[in-house]
């Protein structure tokens, strides 16, 4: 590979741009690593998918027959399944531009429908996404997300039926608050253990997520939140007045949880890149013992990140439930507080990939739906896709020695041992 | 191993003996809470019956009791242990002292609950003991990651996959010991991709656990609905091992049907606790794993391959794991169901961490974790007012105190969850 003539760069003279840019991207940037991570996800899903259809696996055993046969139906089946990801996630394209020539507002709609799917679904796992990757940046891994978004999802449902009378005005931040304060408090448990005591967080906010999850359960069985009739396992409804409103005022679902999502994401880089609280988390994540010799009080700083992070996800379970859902049922968060850990890894703990890779899972999410609808492909395709694109990028070295690339840096390391 | 270094001597001692208080005042509430609690709302006349027969043992005749005065005695007998606890300080077993007063809140427990009312002990302890033996097996699996300095959270991935392939090879060769070994082989190749990513690659053990974990949840789930569930005859309804007695043992009452007339799992975890537990601390090859997990700079010294003790340790936990894994499907209920292990792995974490990072620790979290689960059965027919919920949450709230270190903290091995580079 042309890589492999760079010389040592205080030697270099300027070279070419294009020399250059090739460099960068052959001796492995961030961005290198995560492109060749999705490439190779795609291949492995491919093969799965393959493996998944019963007609290629027939042509398959008769592939010294008719080897193009074989060839062809695992394209088809691969071709499938890949398509309508993209058309359940995006849409088609001409599709949306037909629509808006025709200026029909129905058909607008719902060509824009796979679009709103996918912001719908990117919310939490941006929230969550946002929430793990602080708590990174500090040299902390929140693995409760799963239970921070519950309790988020409590907090704003409970504020979001309680209050039948309040202005939409009061009411709307009033639910968003309470999911965050509920998302703290269960960020603030295992940052305060840790603070004082040493336990680790990733075995309290881990457990704590059971407990999460097993008080929802219990609360759907209570007066105070399971719908009247009360022999369903579900809550009562958010009123009208507390529900996110929507941002194109149609019968699109996405709302304004999304926009409220992208903003703390900017809120949070300003606070990362340019704020003095920011500025001590990276020490506590860059180097703890430096930043204690620096006078950073490192307990105190492990509760305030944990519990911003828990704050964060827990908005993520209040988006969803004020946006989309409205009321709670049991094992209301699915899967999406540990994805939320897989969000950060891919966004590298800075707000902007969080942001990104949010966007792609959440696309993800929403194209699986449809494949699901379309081809015999199960939605949980996505997941190892995610699962898969993960692992790479967590571990850069395998990436280097399949495509046999060049790696300047490894990645920060985030964790040191249980005893850390 | 003797502590050679005196400061660490010093340390140790140190947390012994705020462990000893800490239990002792364990044993205190524990006390408390079958006095206050239990024994306050129970009137004098109260009766509650225990029943211990379960074939093949000759039945025994239930026993029925007044519940009050039971009741009294546990908790004067609980907090007696207590103070045996704080006053004698040489004593060695504060473990089994706490375990002993466990017990007895377990009894008066039942004693309380069963109120006008049947309790089936020897069914209690027939479940706990069943839903221990993955706990068990997934926390022995850690347990030796982790003593040679791996973070193995892959345990629910590699109860998940075994499970699945447990069931689908038992289920398509109609061959159950082969199903058994499907899963072991499962959990080995979890456990090598985690030794890769981890080992050779030096990439974050926690995150490559937390990602084998989705990936093996979304890989049998996806697996499940495309190719088990059209063929769910052939390919997903394996049968299940049946019991197998051991003549003349399985005869004594209590004991016999609980240990002597169960499957193939429980007696393969007993074995692989044994060995576990005899390997790690009486033989050369536990010394030198301890070494890795402890110091492997110090390891690499003396001329141990550290890479090679690691590699070997996560892959013989991956197929204890397996093991675990496999017995969701061919151990009980047969056929394999999405998400069938629902977090149970991250238990199987807790135990290992709650028993302290030892084998007979491990299967004593196992067996009371088993035990609150097994009673949720119980109170849901017994109608006592505790939401099953909270009993649920038990496991979980019990670790994040056990490593908060309210009742003494636990030490993990000191190089655990750090990659080791030679320089």
């Amino acid at each position: 590979m042309s890589g492999n003539v760079t010389p040592a760069p205080e030697k270099a003279p300027r070279r070419p741009f294009l020399r250059r840019a090739l460099d960068a991207i052959v001796s492995g940037n961030a961005f290198t690593v995560t492109f060749l991570a999705f490439v190779s996800a795609l291949i492995l899903g491919a093969i799965i998918i393959i493996l998944a259809t019963p007609s290629a696996i027939r042509a398959w055993q008769d592939f010294g027959y008719a080897p193009g046969e074989a060839l062809r139906q695992s394209w088809r089946a691969v071709a499938n399944a890949y398509g309508s990801l993209f058309l359940g996630s995006i849409g088609s394209p001409r599709a949306i531009i037909d629509a808006i020539r025709s200026g029909d507002g129905a058909s607008v709609v719902a060509a824009f429908i796979p679009l709103s799917e996918t912001l719908v679904s990117t919310t939490p796992l941006m929230m969550a996404g946002l929430g793990i990757a602080l708590a990174f940046r500090a040299g902390l891994f929140d693995i409760g997300g799963q239970g921070q978004l519950v309790l988020g999802a409590i907090g704003a449902t409970i504020a979001g039926f309680s209050f039948p009378s309040l202005p939409a005005v009061i009411h709307v931040p009033l639910a968003i608050l309470s999911g965050a304060a509920f998302g703290a408090a269960w960020g603030f448990i295992p940052g305060v253990l840790k603070a004082r005591t040493g336990a680790h967080e990733v075995i309290t906010s881990m457990m704590l997520n059971y407990v999460g999850m097993n008080l929802l359960t219990w609360l759907l069985t209570t007066g105070l939140v399971q719908a009247p009739p009360r022999n369903q396992a579900i809550s009562k409804v958010v009123v009208a007045a507390a529900r996110l409103p929507s941002i194109t005022g149609s019968s699109l679902r996405a709302n304004l949880g999304i926009v409220l999502a992208v903003l703390l994401v900017l809120g949070v880089g300003w606070l990362l890149n340019r704020s003095t609280l920011g500025f001590r988390f990276r020490m506590l994540g860059a180097n703890r013992d430096a930043a204690r010799v620096a006078g950073v009080q490192i307990e105190r700083h492990f509760t305030i990140a944990m519990t911003l992070a828990g704050m964060l996800v827990g908005l993520g379970g209040a988006f969803m439930v004020l946006g989309v859902d409205f009321r709670l049922s049991p094992l209301y968060s699915g899967s999406i507080g540990f994805d939320g850990i897989t969000v950060a890894i891919l966004g590298r703990g800075t707000p902007l990939g969080v942001g990104l890779s949010a966007l792609l899972f959440g696309a993800f999410t929403a194209g699986g739906r449809t494949m699901q609808v379309n081809t015999s492909i199960p939605l949980q395709l996505v997941q190892v896709l995610q699962a898969v694109l993960v692992l790479f990028v967590a571990a850069p070295g395998v990436i280097r020695t399949i495509y046999r690339i060049r790696l300047t840096k490894a990645g920060g390391r985030v964790f040191g041992g249980w005893a850390g | 191993m003797s502590d050679t270094v005196s400061r660490q001597g010093e340390m140790r001692r140190d947390i012994a003996a705020t462990r000893r208080r800490g239990f002792g005042i364990a044993l205190f509430v524990l006390a408390a809470i079958i006095l206050l609690l239990f024994a306050r709302g129970t009137t004098p006349d109260a009766r509650t019956t225990f029943q211990f027969s379960a074939p093949p043992a000759p039945s025994l005749p239930p026993l029925p009791f007044r519940a009050l005065p039971v009741l009294l005695g546990l908790g004067i007998v609980c907090a007696l242990l207590g103070v045996v606890q704080i006053l004698w300080k040489k004593n060695k077993r504060i473990y089994l002292l706490l375990g002993v007063g466990l017990a007895l809140t377990g009894v008066a427990f039942l004693a309380w609950s069963g109120k006008g009312a049947t309790v089936d002990v020897e069914g209690l302890l027939m479940t706990s003991l069943i839903e221990a033996v993955p706990l068990t097996l997934g926390a022995l699996s850690g347990l030796l990651c982790e003593r040679a300095g791996v973070i193995n959270i892959a345990i629910e991935g590699q109860f998940l996959v075994s499970a699945f392939l447990g069931a689908l090879i038992g289920s398509a060769s109609h061959n159950l010991y082969l199903g058994l070994l499907a899963g072991a082989t499962a959990g080995a190749l979890v456990g090598l991709v985690l030794a890769v990513f981890t080992i050779t690659y030096a990439a974050d053990q926690i995150i490559v656990g937390v990602v084998l974990d989705a990936f093996a949840l979304g890989l049998t789930s996806f697996f499940l609905q495309s190719l088990l569930a059209p063929h769910q005859d052939t390919l997903n309804s394996p049968a299940v091992f049946s019991p197998i007695s051991l003549p003349l043992l399985d005869r004594i009452p209590i004991v016999g049907p609980l240990l002597f007339n169960q499957n193939i799992f429980v007696y393969l975890t007993i074995i692989i606790l044994v060995a576990v537990q005899v390997a790690l601390f009486r033989t050369r090859w536990g010394l030198r794993v301890r070494a890795v997990g402890e110091h492997p700079r110090a390891a690499d010294t003396v001329g141990i391959n550290v890479q090679r003790v690691r590699y070997r340790n996560v892959i013989l936990g991956g197929i204890v794991a397996g093991i675990g894994g496999a017995s969701f499907t061919i151990g009980s209920t047969g056929q394999f169901a999405p998400n069938m292990t629902s977090g149970l792995g991250y238990i199987a974490l807790a135990a290992m961490i709650f028993g302290r990072w030892r084998p007979l620790g491990a299967l004593g979290a196992a067996l009371l974790f088993g035990f609150t689960d097994a009673l949720q059965f119980a109170l849901s027919i017994l109608n006592v007012p505790i939401p099953s919920s909270f009993l649920t949450m038990f496991p979980y709230l019990a670790t994040i105190l056990a490593v908060a270190g309210l009742v003494g903290k636990v030490l993990p091995p000191a190089a655990d969850g750090k990659p080791y580079t030679r320089e």
